[in-house]
């Protein structure tokens, strides 16, 4: 997977997963449960975009108004969606101009 | 010991003075604007050095004290009634972010009807917020309660924060002789604070206050109560040790008074209290068998004293200043609930007095002794909730 381009690169992929096992493993105080680097936004989507590059004309109106921003350019010029953030709104789906995005129910 | 004649404002500026206190953030409210003047008139002297923060509200005053605690550093306020309803958000913010904050709230009718007089429902309205409460029957407690407040708060075991409370111009503007320990012996009741985390330590960036997901919520609340449990234990022991430093001894939660041989007693909190313990010695040389039963820390609730007290006794009087709307007297809700899963079953009725300020005296006492009486002897309850005072 191409991670140059995702919003934390590297940066994500070192990360860990804080996880706690029991009650005594916390932290007195809830101080930083760790930032989205671990704690991935992802985890609340119901609808999944999915991408269909022979329909992509590469305007990156997408790109434009994902809120996140989840949606990152490959370096072959396509887009893609880093799934650890998009929370599945639909709105790059809405405003696709070619309908090369298609929001599916995700099953988890 | 060095002496002053104070009114329960002045002692709980001393305290706070006594202390050594960093923060002050403060919003003005009778009656307790005294408070927060004896203290500026502490750092206009150069008496102390106190960061003195004035703010628009109350709810700004909690978030300021917030803030500095958060840095590690000792932080007190005050106010009354409405201000402590504007704080409530903060209230909670304070104990969740597990802050040893101490404050004084002087206890003041919640309005309409507009009202500065005494009354305790504006501090219990607080009861969930997960602050511990003290109640002070004399301008010494009020003294010896900050002093307490912050041993208790800042102990490792705890790190929550205390209200210590007081009656409006019963304490707040009447003026008694309080003892107040000299300087250095406070010192080494209190050291300075060594707090659980704090933000101004730069090499380890922390958040306070973060998100925490369905998965971690839980177990945060549960330390909360883990901690409250803790203050219990923590509680005795500094009052305990209070009472080894400087001759009043604070380790029961519930002070009990003449209760040994007692048929029933009085159960109630604050200035009230003394105005009991003046017709217990009374009603003594009248033949009652009476006792009162003084609660001291109202959150961490004394269950266990309850439990030992309720057992020997036939009834318990409930005085409540306060009251819960659609319900009961809130000291007398509390105190059924704790006895339901006993077998200690006294009778227990509900007396709501003083509401708004409105007196309270020996007299009133006496006849609610007799009508306790009477009751014990039928061994049924005439009502469970008597509005005492209601002119019918």
């Amino acid at each position: 997977m191409n991670t140059l381009n995702t919003l934390f690169g590297e940066k994500k992929a070192k990360a860990k997963k804080l996880v706690f096992k029991s009650v005594d493993e916390y932290p007195e105080v809830p101080l930083t449960l760790g930032t989205t680097l671990i704690n991935f936004t992802g985890d609340w989507r119901t609808f999944i975009p999915i991408v269909d590059e022979s329909k992509c004309v590469k305007c990156y109106i997408c790109w434009k108004f994902c809120p996140e921003p989840a949606i990152y350019i490959k370096e072959d010029g396509y887009v893609a969606i880093d799934y650890d953030y998009c929370k599945g709104c639909g709105i790059c789906a809405n405003e696709c101009p070619t309908k090369a995005i298609t929001m599916v129910r995700e099953e988890k | 010991m060095p002496k002053k004649v104070v009114s329960g404002n002045y002692a709980a500026a001393y305290a706070a003075k006594h202390a050594r206190v960093e923060v002050v953030a403060a919003y003005p409210i009778t009656p307790q604007t005294s408070i927060i003047e004896k203290i500026a008139e502490f750092i206009a002297n150069g008496e102390v050095n106190i960061q003195y923060v004035p703010v628009e509200s109350e709810h700004s005053a909690m978030a300021a004290c917030i803030g500095a605690s958060a840095t590690g550093a000792r932080a007190f306020t005050a106010t009354s009634a409405q201000g402590l309803a504007l704080m409530h958000e903060m209230l909670h913010w304070a104990s969740g972010a597990r802050l040893p904050i101490v404050m004084v709230n002087v206890n003041r009718a919640m309005a309409p009807a507009w009202s500065v007089w005494d009354d305790q429902t504006d501090s219990l309205a607080q009861r969930d917020t997960g602050w511990m409460q003290f109640y002070a029957e004399n301008n010494q407690e009020v003294y010896d309660g900050v002093l307490m407040a912050f041993k208790v708060a800042e102990h490792r075991k705890v790190n929550l924060p205390v209200m210590v409370i007081e009656s409006a111009f019963i304490l707040s503007h009447t003026y008694d002789i309080v003892d107040m320990p000299p300087q250095e012996e406070i010192d080494e009741f209190l050291p300075p604070r060594e707090p659980l985390y704090t933000l101004t330590d730069f090499d380890n960036p922390i958040a306070v206050g973060a998100l925490a997901t369905p998965a971690d919520y839980y177990e945060f609340r549960y330390k909360i109560e883990k901690a409250m449990e803790e203050a219990r234990k923590v509680i005795k022991e500094v009052g305990r040790e209070f009472g080894e430093r400087f001759g009043r001894d604070y380790s029961q939660m519930i002070e009990l008074y003449k209760t040994e041989d007692a048929e029933f007693v009085f159960m109630g909190m604050g200035s009230l209290m003394g105005t009991v313990k003046e017709a217990v010695d009374s009603l003594r040389k009248e033949g009652y068998k009476v006792g009162a039963a003084k609660v001291r820390w109202f959150r961490p609730f004394p269950k266990e004293e309850l439990y030992e007290l309720a057992k020997n006794v036939d009834g318990i009087a409930v005085l409540d200043r306060n009251f819960s709307f659609g319900q009961e007297g809130i000291l007398f809700n509390e105190a059924k609930g704790v006895l339901y899963n006993t077998d200690a079953k006294p009778i227990m009725k509900n007396y709501i007095v003083g509401l708004g300020g409105r007196d309270f005296t020996v007299n009133d006492i006496k006849a609610i002794a007799k009508n306790m009486k009477e009751i014990i002897e039928k061994g049924k309850l005439d009502r469970e909730i008597e509005w005492y005072h209601l002119k019918r």
